[in-house]
This record gives structure tokens, C-alpha cells and sequence, in this order.
């Protein structure tokens, strides 16, 4: 509903396109140029950025499902009341994501629709379980370290509003991902049976982990024109090979063993990892991973049990607009 | 494999921080229950934000209650390691969150209470208590602003939701009359002036309610029967399953840290 008035002057001009506008709009992108709201875009760049941003919205979303999980059984009143705002956190990442979506020219409400009638993605992550305490250690050490990975080089994407909802969300990341971590120290300075849980943990979202950076440059549909407009600045096994040398050293230094045997350095320092089971990427992408059925159909029980709420408001909202023009 | 649960020497005072660190922690899990799952995402947002309010002011409640004890408790065996007959909350806290004008109208009840109580409280002569209802009043204030204009929009919105919002009232009522009651373990602070008389915020707590329903065009009961029991351990059915999850952890794996 906010972004009727975006644009309104110039409605239909916006989305008039020849070759000249569009070498001017690349010359820009080329320059480091910002694009904001209401400049001139083509529409290619405007329904690739829409996707992109409201899909990520959307994972924010979902992703409180998973850690939700255990909100209400936290192991201490510390973890408690730091789960429950690091929850909060990636709520206000998804409204923060809709609003710079909202600013290309689709509502909150319509891209929401979307995701609950299953036509947008949302991260494949979030399609697994939650067992124990250390899936929220895990969760926050590689799924926020993968996702920070994906962000950063996203502060300085061409988009304005997306690069600057960028740099406010990698900073409270970063901060759960260094929460995260903490959580599998104490579990690996624990008891035989944390160390257990943590080791399970992490030898189940491994290689979910490895697959969120998306499919092999070889097979990657957007890369090309998303490189081009400087949206994406690098591939996706660059970032997937700079985590994984990130991640090593750390799950050393947990005590803990990365799942893939054949895992080996290079001559360079780069740690090599074993072929990654595409088959099972596609077939969560597909609806059917552990949880996809779960998870939508917790949005979607929220979403219907809130309409009332929502028509509430609404209806309240008019009222006392008409009484205060009435008065 | 499984933990029992602790002693607690109740003093006056013990008994009293127990209490209040109950209330807040019993609506705080609450509240954080709707995590993910509120009619909106802004709703997602206020409710963890005052569950988190809530859960702040029992840890440090339970904290003073454990130094006070001095028996080698902290804020943690306190609400891991007690059962259902120990917790000291009120019922009204531990009622199911049910649809969103249930939470909102308990919300609403409770905040508009807990703002005087609070409020009142800042003049004790126990300055960590003073303190504490320092940083709680502000919260307070904000949690009986949210709650009241929900109140509003639910009684004065859509048939539904002011059919839905009434039956809230209806349903909760008869929980409120808990809130202004002191028993003799609480005269002895309140005469020490420690602790205020929760009676004495009746009036003014009854004219907050009666103004917002009166705008929200909601009534309120004519029933005036109230159920009592919360602060000395006599429950409704629903707390010792929100215990067995919230206490899930420590009582499966003894003596661990986390």
C-alpha cells in the first residue's frame, strides 16, 4: 500500500525502454553509481531485484521457524532472552527486506502471497529440522556464516535500498553468528553428551550448509546478468570455497569433525571439498525436503488465524478516519 | 533420566521476589510462544520485544530473590528446578495465549496493573527492589499503551473481533481479582515498606480498564467471582505443561552448562 505513491508522476514513463536509456542505466552501473527508488530502470533489473530481495525477505521469515523451535526450550534464561531477540533480529530483517522490495513497485502483501502459495522460494535451509539445542549453535555458526558470506559483497550491490538494508542486517548477523559460535564452545567444552549433540549437529546441516550458496557456477542461471549489474560480485563457488576455508579452522578449534573424509588442503591453502549431492538440493528446492510442508503451513496457519486481526485494523482504522472528517 | 527439584527457604522477602520474578517469567515465555506465528509481522516484533522486557525483569528477580537466599540458588535453578507446586505466579499469567484478543486482553489486565504496582514500587525503602521497579514501570508503560490500543481496535473493529475480544474479557476476569491480594508473608514487607499494598491500586487500575472497554465499546463482567491460588502454589491445569517444556533441558541433561 506504500508504494502507490512511488513513482506516481512519472508512472508510466518509468517503464518506456530503448537502447539509449539502457546504455545509460549500464554506464551508471559501471561507474559504482547508486540506482534509487525512483530512477529509471530496466525491467529486467527491477524483476530480478524484486525476486531477489523478497525471496530473501521471505527466508528471513521462515528462518524464525527453525530457531523458534526452541525459544520456549532455551537451556538457561540466558539463551532464552538471547534467542528470542535473535529471532526478533530476523524478523526485522524481513520487514526491513519487504519495505526496500516495496520501493520497486510490489507491495508487502502481494510478494507475501506469493510465498504462501508456494510460487516464491524462500532458503532451502530453513525445509530442516531443528532435533536439539546444538542445531541453534549450528544454525547460528555456519547457516548466519553462510548468509553473512552471501551479504557482505551485498552492501555494495548497485541497488541502494537493498545495499543499505544490506549493511545494518550483516551487522546484527555477524553478531549471531559469533552467538552461534559460543553456543558450541560451551558444548564442546561440555559433558561427552554435548560434545555428541554438537558433532551431530553439525555432521547434519554440513552439507545443507554448502548447498546454500547455490547451485555450481557451471549450472547457475542468474549469474551472468546479475554480474553485469553489479548485484552479484562474486560466484557462487568462490563464496562456497572462501566459508569452507573460513569454517575449517574453526570447527578444529571446536573439537568438532567436518563430515566429508575426503576434505584435503591445496597447494594454495584452500581447503578441497567432496562432490556436494546436488540430487538432494533439487529435491528440497522441489517441496521436498524435511520440513517444506511444515514450514508453509505454519505461515500460512499464521497468516489465516491473523486475517481477523488484520480486518480489525483495517475496519477500526476507517472508522476513525470517517468520524475525525465527520467531526 | 531426570533432576529433582530444589528447596527454597521462603522467607518474606525470598517469597517475594519469587513471586514477581514468576509473573514475568510465566508471561514472558508466554508472549515469546508467539514467536513467528502473530497475525503480523509488527506483531511478531512488540510481542518478543515485551516477552523480552518480561524475561529482563525475572533475571533479575529471581537473581536478587537468590542473593537474598543465600543458599547457593540462581536465577536459573529457580525457574529450571522448581515444579508446578513451587511456582508462585499468577493464574492469569499461565492462561494459554489462545487467539490474539486472549494474549491481549491478559496483556492488557496484567500491564495495567503492573504499571502502578510498578510505579508505586519505586518509592520501597529496599533499593534493589526500587530499582528493579524502576526499569520495570517504563516497560510497563509501553506494554498497557500497545495492549490498550488493541483493545480498542479489537472491540471497535469487525463484528468478529469485537465478539472475539469480549469473550477474551469474559473468559479472563474472573484471574484479575489475584492481582490485589497480599497475604500475611506480604503484610510483613508492605508494613516494613518494603513492598506497597496492591489493594490500594484497585480504584485507579478499575477506572484504566473501564475507560478503554467503555471506548473499545466491550463491557465488563457483572461476575464479580474471583479464582485465587497462583501465589501459594494451587494452579490451573495449563502451568505444568508450560513448566514441562520450558524446563525440558536442564531436567534431561543434570548439572550441565550450556
Amino acid at each position: 500500500m506504500y508504494t502507490q505513491a512511488l513513482n506516481a508522476s512519472d508512472a508510466e514513463d518509468r517503464y518506456i525502454e530503448d537502447a539509449d536509456r539502457s546504455a545509460q542505466f549500464q554506464a551508471r552501473i559501471d561507474a559504482d553509481d547508486r540506482i534509487e527508488p525512483n530512477d529509471w530502470m530496466p525491467a529486467a533489473y527491477r524483476k530480478t531485484l524484486t525476486r531477489q530481495i523478497s525471496q530473501h525477505a521471505h527466508s528471513e521469515i521462515v528462518g524464525m521457524l527453525p530457531e523458534g523451535n526452541w525459544i520456549t526450550r532455551a537451556p538457561s534464561l540466558r539463551r532464552k532472552a538471547a534467542l528470542l531477540a535473535k529471532v526478533q533480529d530476523e524478523c526485522g530483517h524481513g520487514l526491513y527486506l519487504y519495505a526496500a522490495a516495496e520501493t520497486l513497485g510490489t507491495s508487502r502483501e502481494e510478494l507475501v502471497d506469493l510465498m504462501l502459495s508456494g510460487k516464491a522460494k524462500y532458503s532451502s535451509i530453513f525445509n530442516y529440522p531443528t532435533l536439539t539445542w546444538a542445531d541453534i549453535g549450528v544454525i547460528g555458526w555456519l547457516v548466519d556464516g553462510a548468509a553473512i558470506m552471501n551479504q557482505i559483497p551485498l552492501c555494495r550491490c548497485s541497488y541502494g535500498p537493498y545495499a543499505r538494508a544490506m549493511i545494518r542486517v550483516c551487522k546484527e548477523e555477524s553478531f549471531h553468528q559469533r552467538q552461534g559460535f559460543e553456543i558450541m564452545l560451551t558444548l564442546a567444552r561440555g559433558s561427552e553428551e554435548q560434545k555428541a549433540m554438537a558433532q551431530s549437529a553439525l555432521d547434519r546441516w554440513w552439507w545443507p550448509v554448502l548447498m546454500m550458496f547455490g547451485p555450481p557456477d557451471k549450472v547457475s542461471q542468474h549469474s551472468d546478468t546479475s554480474t553485469k549489474w553489479k548485484i552479484k560480485r562474486f560466484s557462487n563457488d568462490e563464496l562456497r570455497q572462501k566459508f569452507v576455508d573460513a569454517t575449517v579452522p574453526q570447527a578444529y578449534y571446536l573439537g568438532l569433525t567436518i563430515p566429508d573424509p575426503g576434505m584435503k588442503q591445496n597447494e594454495s591453502g584452500n581447503w578441497e571439498y567432496s562432490a556436494i549431492d546436488w540430487s538432494e538440493f533439487n529435491a528440497v528446492l522441489a517441496g521436498n525436503g524435511p520440513c517444506n510442508r511444515d514450514r508453509l503451513a505454519a505461515r500460512r496457519k499464521a497468516h489465516d488465524e491473523g486475517s481477523w486481526v488484520r480486518e480489525a485494523a483495517q475496519a477500526y482504522a476507517e472508522k476513525r478516519k470517517s468520524r475525525k472528517a465527520a467531526a | 533420566m531426570s533432576i529433582a527439584s530444589i528447596q527454597v527457604s521462603e522467607t518474606p522477602l525470598v517469597l517475594y521476589a519469587l513471586r514477581r520474578a514468576d509473573d514475568a517469567l510465566i508471561l514472558g515465555h508466554r508472549l515469546s510462544e508467539w514467536c513467528g506465528h502473530a497475525p503480523m509481522l509488527e506483531e511478531d516484533m512488540a510481542l518478543a520485544n515485551m516477552g523480552l522486557d518480561l524475561l529482563g525483569q525475572a533475571r533479575e528477580l529471581y537473581s536478587y530473590a537468590a542473593e537474598v537466599e543465600g543458599k547457593g540458588n540462581d536465577e536459573d535453578k529457580f525457574a529450571y528446578l522448581r515444579d508446578v507446586r513451587q511456582y508462585r505466579n499468577l493464574l492469569l499469567l499461565e492462561q494459554p495465549n489462545g487467539d490474539f484478543a486472549h494474549t491481549m486482553v491478559r496483556q492488557f489486565f496484567y500491564s495495567g496493573f503492573a504499571d502502578l504496582y510498578w510505579r508505586a514500587m519505586m518509592k520501597s525503602d529496599d533499593a534493589i527492589l526500587a530499582a528493579i521497579a524502576a526499569k520495570s514501570e517504563k516497560e510497563s508503560a509501553y506494554h498497557i499503551r500497545h495492549s490498550s490500543e488493541w483493545i480498542v481496535r479489537l472491540g471497535d473493529g469487525t463484528a468478529e473481533s469485537h465478539r472475539r475480544a469480549q469473550s477474551a474479557i469474559d473468559d479472563l476476569w474472573a484471574y484479575t481479582g489475584e492481582m490485589f491480594e497480599a497475604d500475611d508473608s506480604e503484610w510483613a514487607l508492605i508494613e516494613a515498606g518494603v513492598a506497597v499494598d496492591p489493594a490500594t491500586l484497585r480504584s485507579h487500575w478499575l477506572k484504566t480498564v473501564t475507560d478503554v472497554v467503555g471506548e473499545a465499546t466491550l463491557s465488563l463482567p457483572k461476575n464479580d467471582w474471583m479464582q485465587q491460588g497462583g501465589r501459594s502454589g494451587r494452579h490451573s491445569e495449563h502451568l505444568g505443561h508450560l513448566l514441562s517444556e520450558l524446563q525440558s533441558m536442564p531436567r534431561t541433561f543434570p548439572g550441565a552448562t550450556w
